[in-house]
């Protein structure tokens, strides 16, 4: 049993490449989904996927099919727009799901321009269902690399991040970081999609993103047991989504996501906090 | 004698300050100070820009003309609780979070909380909500939130404190609590400015009243300030939201009332009801 669950990473470095890969997506994405879903942002990174993809498909463009080309464009793309989008937010009359929707607009109408003006029929399904089977020593770096800053980034501003969603007023009254920890929150989001980019798919780097979040909401009440719970959920969806993609002979990207929506379905009725099999059998109110 | 002159000493200074949204005052021309340790109630009709004015003051809003002044103030040295404060209640976060967020200015972004558990304790105490620290902030009531929020202004340690509107909504009981720490911060020398509706409230507590419809209608000692007419004339100078209201053409810094030649008062509010 225990041999059915190591053998195929004792066996194969592109499968142990890809798992470690995705340890590192599962660490660090899950708890930006967190903040995500906790400022009512969850789609905000799905339109943000959009707006990569150009960026991404203009480096595949220029440099071929390069990582690095493709992760700078997808990168300068994702943070004009989350920064356009996040000062329009703080400076005009726009909330900033409206600004965000504009400027994603923008972007992905202006990389299929640019694309169907070079005339080139490239396979964008590529980008969108990922490498997670053939990832270089590069990509490992890279997804290595986003981590180690997501998790820096997260904990040096943790509590100015906890305030701007609590009550951003408090905040602005008490302190000038509100507006540098939402732009810098705003990176970390378009960091973590690049590299979910790389490794599974512009389409499916938001899932990592978000549904271990969303799971993680029926499992822990406070922010100390979130985090720790999202990671988990994302981890366990990537080690699970590997095996079966290995042993099914499945795509590997759709199965850790389906894997990570299996989670979260089953937690949604199986969760303590608020899952519907507990509210079936409520138990007697307390006395005070 | 200047209005920076006079509210040397961390009071607050308005200078010809206009406040408003797209054009239109809400705060027209307010000249006054607020001298460091003043027990201030701002009260007027709705739309008298009573709320603006605190945004104003905090930054919030930039002013369309003229100045607030703060000298010797920091960043942080002002504290604001907001009407119906823009607070997430479903964020999941414990009141003692919640409340240690007023030590900001000794702990700011990285230091240690866990040495003040004694302080944010008594705030609660203070309060009445002693043993509330793990809560969730989505399971209190309007009334608690609210004292939660005191809680928080009193770890706060800020030498000027804005309220707008901090009974709204909240039970007799309450309020006297509440209206017990504002009488506690004013003796300990705190400048308090709260915007308040119950005008009995106001005389029973607060030496000093602006009464204020767009601009100043009276400001001084809170019995010579709430008199009948006084009240009467905020009342008719209220409603004059006029989409085609001329550009005003008042010197910016000059006190108004000594502007008259140049800003037809009258003409000013009525202009749309002629027309």
């Amino acid at each position: 049993m225990i041999d059915l669950l190591t053998a195929p990473f004792v066996e194969f470095s592109f499968m142990r490449r890809a798992l470690a890969g995705c340890v590192a997506l599962s660490v660090s994405a899950p708890p930006v989904g967190l903040f995500l879903t906790l400022r009512r942002m969850s789609l905000m990174s799905e339109a943000m996927s959009h707006a990569i993809l150009p960026g991404a498909a203009v480096g595949f463009l220029v440099a071929g099919l390069s990582l690095p080309a493709m992760t700078l464009g997808g990168l300068a793309a994702g943070l004009a727009v989350a920064l356009l989008s996040g000062l329009v937010a703080r400076s005009t009359v726009l909330r900033e799901d409206a600004s965000l929707a504009a400027f994603y607009l923008i972007s992905l109408a202006a990389g299929v321009m640019l694309i169907s003006l070079k005339g080139s029929s490239i396979d964008l399904l590529h980008i969108l269902f990922g490498t997670v089977l053939a990832l270089d020593d590069d990509a490992l770096w890279l997804l290595g690399g986003i981590a180690t800053v997501t998790l820096a980034g997260l904990a040096v501003a943790f509590r100015p991040l906890v305030l701007e969603c609590v009550d951003p007023l408090f905040l602005r009254s008490v302190s000038r970081a509100s507006a540098p920890v939402h732009l810098g929150f705003l990176g970390l989001v378009v960091l973590n999609l690049v590299g979910g980019f790389a490794a599974l798919g512009t389409l499916l780097a938001v899932g990592l993103m978000l549904l271990p979040a969303v799971t993680a909401r029926f499992w822990a009440a406070d922010l100390g047991g979130l985090i720790p719970a999202a990671i988990v959920a994302g981890l366990a969806a990537s080690f699970a989504g590997l095996l079966i993609s290995y042993y099914a002979d499945l795509p590997t990207g759709p199965a850790i996501v389906l894997t990570a929506g299996g989670l979260y379905l089953a937690s949604m009725v199986l969760g303590p906090r608020g899952g519907l099999l507990w509210r079936l059998r409520p138990g007697r109110h307390l006395e005070a | 004698m200047s209005p920076a002159r006079a509210a040397e000493a961390h009071g607050l200074a308005f200078d010809g300050l206009t406040l408003g949204y797209a054009r239109h005052p809400a705060v027209h021309h307010l000249d006054g100070t607020v001298p460091a340790g003043a027990l201030l109630a701002v009260v007027g009709p709705n739309g008298a820009g009573k709320s603006t004015l605190l945004k104003g003051i905090m930054g919030e809003i930039a002013p369309l003309d003229g100045r607030v002044l703060h000298p010797g103030l920091r960043h942080g040295d002002i504290a604001y609780l907001p009407q119906a404060a823009e607070i997430d209640r479903a964020f999941p976060v414990a009141v003692y979070d919640l409340v240690a967020m007023g030590l900001w200015r000794r702990v700011g972004l990285w230091r240690r909380i866990r040495g003040d558990d004694g302080a944010v304790a008594a705030a609660l105490d203070a309060v009445g909500l002693g043993g509330f620290e793990r809560r969730p902030i989505g399971t209190l009531s309007g009334g608690q939130l609210q004292r939660v929020l005191f809680a928080r202004l009193l770890l706060q340690d800020a030498r000027v404190i804005l309220l707008d509107e901090p009974f709204a909504a909240i039970d007799a009981r309450t309020t006297d609590d509440l209206l017990a720490l504002v009488r506690r911060w004013h003796g300990e020398g705190r400048t308090v400015v709260a915007v308040l509706h119950d005008l009995e409230q106001v005389r029973r507590h607060f030496p000093t009243t602006l009464l204020l419809a767009r601009e100043a209608v009276a400001w001084g000692d809170t019995a010579s300030v709430l008199t009948a007419p006084n009240l009467r004339r905020a009342r008719n100078l209220c409603e004059a939201w006029d989409d085609s209201a001329p550009v005003c053409r008042a010197e910016a810094g000059t006190p108004h009332g000594h502007a008259a030649p140049a800003h037809d008062h009258h003409d000013h509010h009525h202009h749309g009801h002629a027309a």
